[in-house]
């Protein structure tokens, strides 16, 4: 018991060196006379303190569960309105006009699937072959500052990426690649309607291309990663058997992180969908489906940034949050799949 | 030979697109920062620090009245949502480690951690915007910080679990409670990363526009008044670059360029501290 005791009094102030109200008390009181009374009371405090703590962190842990909830129920909430006006069809129609108060979110989902997807076309390819060049083909010495310099890359804010779409990206493809690519596919049937109309720079298309520069870094950096998971033996072996890089990558590599290629991708696809700085600014908020990419359409995000503000009326206001709603439930299912395919190869990487 | 030959080639090309892919991917990204400071530079001078945004059609002036407007809410988010983050992070990683609400939190916040950032704009505005009835820039603010949580929460944890373990019970050991190891001992030896994932989490919302839009809404003038709409940067370059006056475009290129040096600063810091870390 005096041992303990002991051990206490030289230990705490040790431990926690610095100026403690409580450490000082339960040093003076030991030293006392009363120095079982005293240390009765400095545990008592410790044990209240402890549990004062652990309910603070486990109700900020629960506080980040609310946090989805409340998204979801505060938009659920404001996009009542425009659900009782319009009910299911309010997902099939390509109508949005403000002036006789009816809407349709058909123009700006077709709007967000498609630059979406085009983006991630563009993207995936160009994106593993960056990870495929950092892991395998770049000098060693340039492998860490590029692969920084591509992480970095992946935290510049989304509206650099649209500023300079705007003024940059959208006016040069104007003057130079759409009259070209308008001529190359006028007497082709089917590219002949898909790359229509006059050359405006700015639409579908250039939005996706945006889009997909911007979420280029995010799927390197995770494609890297993931390719660093596979053991070294593996690959080892198979170029100890003869194998090239290529048959490595493809028969070794790939099949192994395959489920978390997939997850890396659909992490970059469910960025791609919330995007909106970066496509607001050269998507042109066209409410219409057009079967030309070059057209000008719109996608949910843009929809909401370009009008929310501008919005009279509770009708207007509401579908704006009901596309925000559903813009919400796409990505949450997309990024829920994404999540759980990475954290099954993290299992794996373990 | 000829099965060898086939394979030598389709290693060649595939090699070489993968070359090609590395070359094409960094000649954008670097014409974007190319143009960035090519355009920014121009318009940089001591006016942009000191004068306000200017009125249409935008000669002169500058974009004080904005920074000070981001780092005001910037500032108010981190002070909200850091310890919010932190806590969270501190319970998955130390109390929670094996519970199922860790798992469940962990999920839910790695998608809070991609939600579409306009989709928390909305959702601020209908719990602050519309009962309280005006645009204030402490809307501006909430939107951020629950931006801030799911980094911060992230990070904590992570950095938290790298705190090995022979640390906590050798002075669990000495008799100190779970609440004093973690905060004189865990924190202690985690401290710089969890600064890394508040620089971070500054870093990624410094740059953020879309939530402000409709949250913050924007102000011509100076203000420090959060029941009152706040400029911000993001929000400035959004209404400059899309309007058709010289002088506003030129400052919303060097609007932009001054979040970039920032947010690059910050991730660049971040990465020096978390390196100080390992290496020690």
């Amino acid at each position: 018991m005096n041992e303990a005791s002991d051990v206490r009094e030289r230990t705490i102030p040790v431990a926690a060196r610095e100026d403690d109200a409580v450490t000082d008390m339960a040093m003076t009181n030991a030293a006392g006379a009363t120095a079982s009374a005293g240390r009765a009371s400095v545990l008592r405090r410790f044990a209240l303190d402890d549990l004062l703590f652990r309910t603070l962190t486990r109700s900020a842990a629960i506080a980040v569960l609310l946090l989805l909830g409340g998204v979801i129920v505060s938009l659920f909430y404001g996009s009542m309105p425009a659900i009782r006006a319009f009910g299911f069809g309010f997902l099939t129609s390509e109508i949005w006009d403000p002036v006789a108060d009816k809407y349709g979110a058909l123009a700006a989902i077709y709007g967000t699937l498609v630059t979406s997807i085009l983006a991630m076309l563009l993207a995936v390819p160009v994106g593993l072959g960056v990870a495929v060049f950092l892991t395998e083909l770049c000098p060693h010495k340039l492998r860490r500052p590029l692969g920084i310099a591509i992480e970095l890359l992946a935290g510049i804010p989304s509206i650099i990426y649209g500023i300079w779409g705007l003024f940059i990206f959208a006016p040069f493809l104007q003057a130079h690649v759409q009259p070209l690519i308008i001529a190359v596919t006028g007497p082709v049937p089917v590219l002949s309607t898909l790359f229509a109309g006059p050359p405006y720079g700015i639409g579908v298309l250039t939005a996706a291309f945006i889009l997909a520069i911007m979420v280029l870094p995010f799927i390197s950096s995770i494609a890297r990663d993931v390719f660093d998971t596979v053991p070294p033996v593996l690959k080892e072996a198979a170029f100890g058997i003869g194998c090239t890089k290529w048959e490595v990558m493809r028969n070794v590599v790939l099949p192994y992180t395959r489920v978390g290629v997939i997850g890396g991708v659909m992490l970059g696809l469910g960025r791609a969908l919330g995007e909106t700085m970066a496509v607001t600014f050269v998507i042109g908020n066209a409410h219409r489906i057009s079967a030309s990419l070059l057209a000008p359409g719109t996608t949910i995000s843009a929809t909401i940034a370009n009008e929310f503000t501008e919005a009279v009326g509770d009708l207007y206001t509401s579908s704006l949050i009901e596309l925000g709603l559903i813009l919400f439930v796409i990505t949450f299912i997309v990024l829920a799949i994404a999540r759980l395919m990475l954290m099954r190869i993290e299992k794996k990487a373990a | 030979m000829a099965l060898y030959d086939t394979r030598r080639r389709s290693n060649a090309i595939a090699m070489g697109l993968c070359w090609g892919a590395a070359g094409f991917g960094i000649l954008f990204l670097a014409l974007i920062l190319a143009a960035l400071l090519w355009n920014g530079v121009k318009g940089l001078s001591p006016a942009v620090f000191t004068q306000m945004t200017p009125a249409p059609p935008g000669d002169g002036g500058g974009l004080a009245n904005a920074i000070a407007g981001s780092v005001l809410m910037t500032a108010l988010a981190v002070l909200v949502g850091a310890p919010i983050g932190m806590l969270a992070g501190t319970y998955m990683a130390e109390y929670g480690r094996a519970s199922a609400l860790t798992t469940i939190v962990r999920f839910i916040n790695d998608i809070l951690l991609s939600a579409p950032s306009i989709v928390i704009g909305l959702f601020v505005y209908e719990v602050m915007v519309a009962p309280m009835g005006h645009f204030s820039a402490l809307a501006g603010a909430v939107s951020l910080a629950v931006l801030v949580i799911p980094v911060v929460v992230r990070t904590t944890e992570d950095m938290l679990l790298l705190v090995p373990g022979p640390l906590r019970e050798a002075s669990a050991a000495l008799g100190l409670p779970r609440s004093y190891v973690i905060r004189r001992v865990a924190f202690r030896a985690a401290r710089a990363g969890l600064i890394t994932g508040v620089l971070l989490a500054i870093a990624r919302v410094s740059g953020e526009t879309a939530p402000l839009l409709f949250t913050a809404l924007n102000n011509q003038f100076w203000s420090s008044n959060f029941n009152a709409p706040m400029a911000s940067l993001p929000a400035v370059i959004f209404q400059f670059a899309l309007s058709p006056y010289k002088g506003w475009q030129q400052l919303a290129w060097t609007g932009a360029l001054l979040i970039t040096i920032a947010v690059l600063a910050l991730s660049v810091g971040a990465r020096a501290l978390s390196a100080q870390r390992t290496s020690k």
